[in-house]
């Protein structure tokens, strides 16, 4: 589904992707773990397609075409979704009002028909269920004056609502508390299929728990230093980072 | 022989026939002298540092003659906010056609009358009233007062309130290509009066030509006044308004102004707060593309202690436009207990474009809370990223973000249809049609 080569991607002058090889199959979850700064969320991003990243060397392909030639919106059309790790506040434009565009432009790019906002509004209902959110979200502003949690459970119910193929959760366990982290582990959990992807960033053993992964990546300084199953990321938990780290070094 | 010399020629022309009462022409005569004194405004006028009126002072534009009108109600349907049940005043380049005028009976005691009408009816209204409130020393308005041939006056008489508001339209075709028309409102609330006007200038067909529209509007103790602006002037048009609002004790002043035509345009809303506890809301919005040019002056004069003033401002400049704008806030000695905030937000979408803002207080008390704020910015990438990170793509997030800007401003209107119809041309704008 997504095959990453070689990926290599700055900002500005800085290097900060420096050679990411990562395959994705139908169905399977993948966890990236890694210190703070090591370019987690640049990945992420870069395979969303921001504009800020200056992809400078290596190929990702999707679906068996060439992802980095397509624009952001076309990847989201094709089934790409990005939980933010900073979800941004969007004043003016209603929940409603911002997911049924996006639901139509990826309809459309399917070419199916267009639905209109009654048929929208039972989609939305029937959805808000598995993040359990109550409607009264739909008419805010998108983001606007959530909670940190709330623009997290949003990002969920976003992905619930757009069903992607390949969903990626930047650190969306971040700053929820228990119960909103099960419910949002759940949600994830209930549109999984045999056919979508996941891949979670993650700093924490415990979301694994509820989303157990299939491949644990370590991404560290801009390269993925180990890759294992979900029993690496317990490792991970007890043994920190450091021990990694320093074979990184030795070998760069 | 400068340019504006010109108008005293049309001046001797239109006042030979006018039939006006014995105040008018000496108002009138008063006007033009004025105008010739000041004459047009320059870039050295601190008032217009931003705007050249050259483009208007170079032509000479002689008073639009209008023959009766071959428009029908059909032409004017979609400038009238989808309200059969509001009363409407209809003029064709500046002349008043009642055919097209739904003016329903008022259930009230209240007068509403053409500039005409009030001549026979009210005289003793318009002598005590017209020319007092406008700023007489500015050139716009002294070539209003000259050459004014036609308007509306709204008498709402103490403790009348009327519940259906009354929209004038300012409606120009091409029969006055090259032509001038000097509209005239003159809205006086007697105490705890109540009235809410609509005020809309467009055009059929386009055309050079250029609008001088002055309104004044007494708002007397405890009376509210929601006054609301559409400029939809066509785009090589000319247009200039000044409002001039007076408030008394305890009253509401709320205007609006909404600007989207014109290729030049300025637009003054001023208010005096001379009783106590009033308090005037001007806000207003306008958007412009192309190499558009709008001026926007607001002028709060606190007088009287213990009176507020909010003003939120939002403009966008599309393509090389250019937007101006000016928030005069002045707070005599005696206003003490002022409370006065002013926000001025433009979002720039063309690269060419450009916005030039000036706050002004000047503030003579010392217990007065005054604040003001200003922003000019791009849109926001982030969002953007975020739209298209969820399958919206380019100009239609683009549309989306510069509306839901506008947004902000447009919930200020009280009047709930026009609130929709503004939004519905905003979005006309911005939005391609086949995506909404
Ligand atoms: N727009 C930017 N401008 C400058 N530096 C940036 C930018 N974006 C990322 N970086 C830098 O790139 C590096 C990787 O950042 P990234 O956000 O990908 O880290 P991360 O692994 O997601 O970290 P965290 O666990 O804290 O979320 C950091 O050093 C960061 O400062
Ligand atoms: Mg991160």
């Amino acid at each position: 589904m997504l095959k990453i080569e070689n990926l290599t991607a700055n900002v500005g002058d800085k290097q900060i992707l420096k050679g990411i090889s990562l395959s994705v199959n139908p169905g399977e979850v993948h966890a990236i773990m890694g210190p703070n700064g090591s370019g987690k969320s640049t990945l992420a991003q870069v395979i969303a397609g921001h504009p800020g990243y200056e992809v400078t060397g290596g190929t990702v392909t999707y679906e068996g075409q060439d992802l980095l030639d397509m624009d952001a919106e076309v990847r989201a059309q094709q089934g790409i979704f990005l939980a933010f790790q900073y979800p941004v506040e969007i004043p003016g434009v209603s929940n409603a009002y911002f997911l049924r565009a996006a639901y139509n432009e990826i309809r459309k790019a399917r070419g199916e028909e267009e639905v209109d906002p009654m048929e929208f509004l039972d989609v939305m209902t029937e959805r808000l269920k598995i993040v359990e959110m109550g409607d009264d979200m739909l008419q805010r502003s998108v983001n606007f004056g959530f909670s940190g949690g709330e623009k997290k459970r949003n990002e969920i119910f976003q992905m619930a609502v757009l069903e992607p193929k390949l969903a990626i959760l930047d650190e969306t366990d971040s700053g929820l508390d228990i119960d909103a982290l099960r419910i949002v582990a759940e949600g994830v959990n209930k549109l999984k299929r045999p056919d979508r992807s996941t891949i979670v960033v993650t700093h924490y053993q415990r979301l694994l728990n509820y989303i157990v992964p299939d491949f644990v990546h370590v991404l560290a300084q801009g390269r993925i230093v180990r890759s294992g199953g979900k029993d690496l990321a317990l490792e991970l938990e007890e043994r920190g980072y450091d021990w990694l780290l320093e074979t990184a070094g030795a070998s760069a | 022989m400068t340019a504006h010399s010109n108008y005293r020629e049309l001046f001797e022309v239109a006042a030979a026939s006018s039939a006006a009462k014995d105040f008018l022409p000496k108002l009138k005569i008063a006007a033009i002298e004025q105008f010739e004194a000041v004459g047009f405004p320059t870039t050295r006028d601190e008032d217009w540092h931003f705007t050249s009126v050259s483009p208007i002072a170079e032509r000479t534009f002689r008073p639009a003659r209008p023959a009766a009108t071959s428009l029908t109600s059909d032409d004017i349907a979609r400038f009238t906010y989808g309200q059969d049940d509001w009363h409407l005043l209809v003029f064709v380049n500046g002349r008043y056609e009642p055919a097209l005028s739904s003016f329903a009976e008022l259930d009230v005691d209240a007068q509403v009358m053409t500039f005409g009408e009030a001549l026979k009816e009210a005289p003793e209204l318009l002598a005590e009233r017209l020319g007092t409130l406008a700023p007489a020393k500015q050139a716009f308005t002294a070539l209003n007062t000259a050459f004014m041939a036609d308007g509306v006056v709204i008498r709402v008489p103490k403790d009348i309130e009327l519940e259906t508001p009354i929209h004038i339209l300012y409606l120009t075709d091409s029969h006055a290509t090259n032509a001038s028309q000097h509209p005239r409102t003159l809205v006086v609330a007697e105490r705890h009066a109540k009235v809410t006007l609509v005020e809309t200038f467009a055009t059929i067909g386009g055309g050079t030509y250029f609008t001088n529209h002055v309104a004044e509007v007494v708002v007397g103790d405890g009376a509210r006044v929601d006054h609301y602006k559409v400029q939809r002037e066509g785009g090589e048009a000319f247009h200039v308004g000044t409002t001039q609002a007076t408030q008394g004790r305890d009253s509401i002043y709320h205007a609006f102004s909404f600007a989207i035509g014109a290729q030049l345009s300025r637009t003054n809303v001023y208010s005096k707060l001379l009783g106590e506890n009033a308090e005037v809301r001007l806000n207003g919005l306008y958007a412009l593309e192309e190499a558009q040019h709008a001026d926007h002056q607001t002028f709060v004069e606190h007088i009287a202690p213990s009176c507020s003033s909010r003003e939120v401002y939002k403009g966008i400049l599309d393509g090389t436009s250019h937007g101006v704008f000016n928030g005069k806030v002045f707070v005599d000695p005696q206003a003490q207990k002022t409370d006065g905030k002013q926000t001025n937000h433009a979002l720039l979408i063309g690269d060419g474009a450009k916005v030039d803002t000036k706050p002004q207080l000047e503030i003579f008390a010392d217990d007065v809370k005054c604040t003001h704020g200003a922003t000019v910015g791009r849109l926001d990438q982030m969002a953007l990223f975020y739209l298209k990170s969820r399958g919206i793509g380019g100009d239609r997030a683009r549309a989306l973000l510069t509306y839901a800007f506008a947004a902000e401003v447009l919930e200020l209107i009280e009047l709930e249809p026009l609130k929709v119809a503004l939004e519905a041309l905003l979005f006309e704008r911005f939005i391609p049609p086949e995506t909404v």
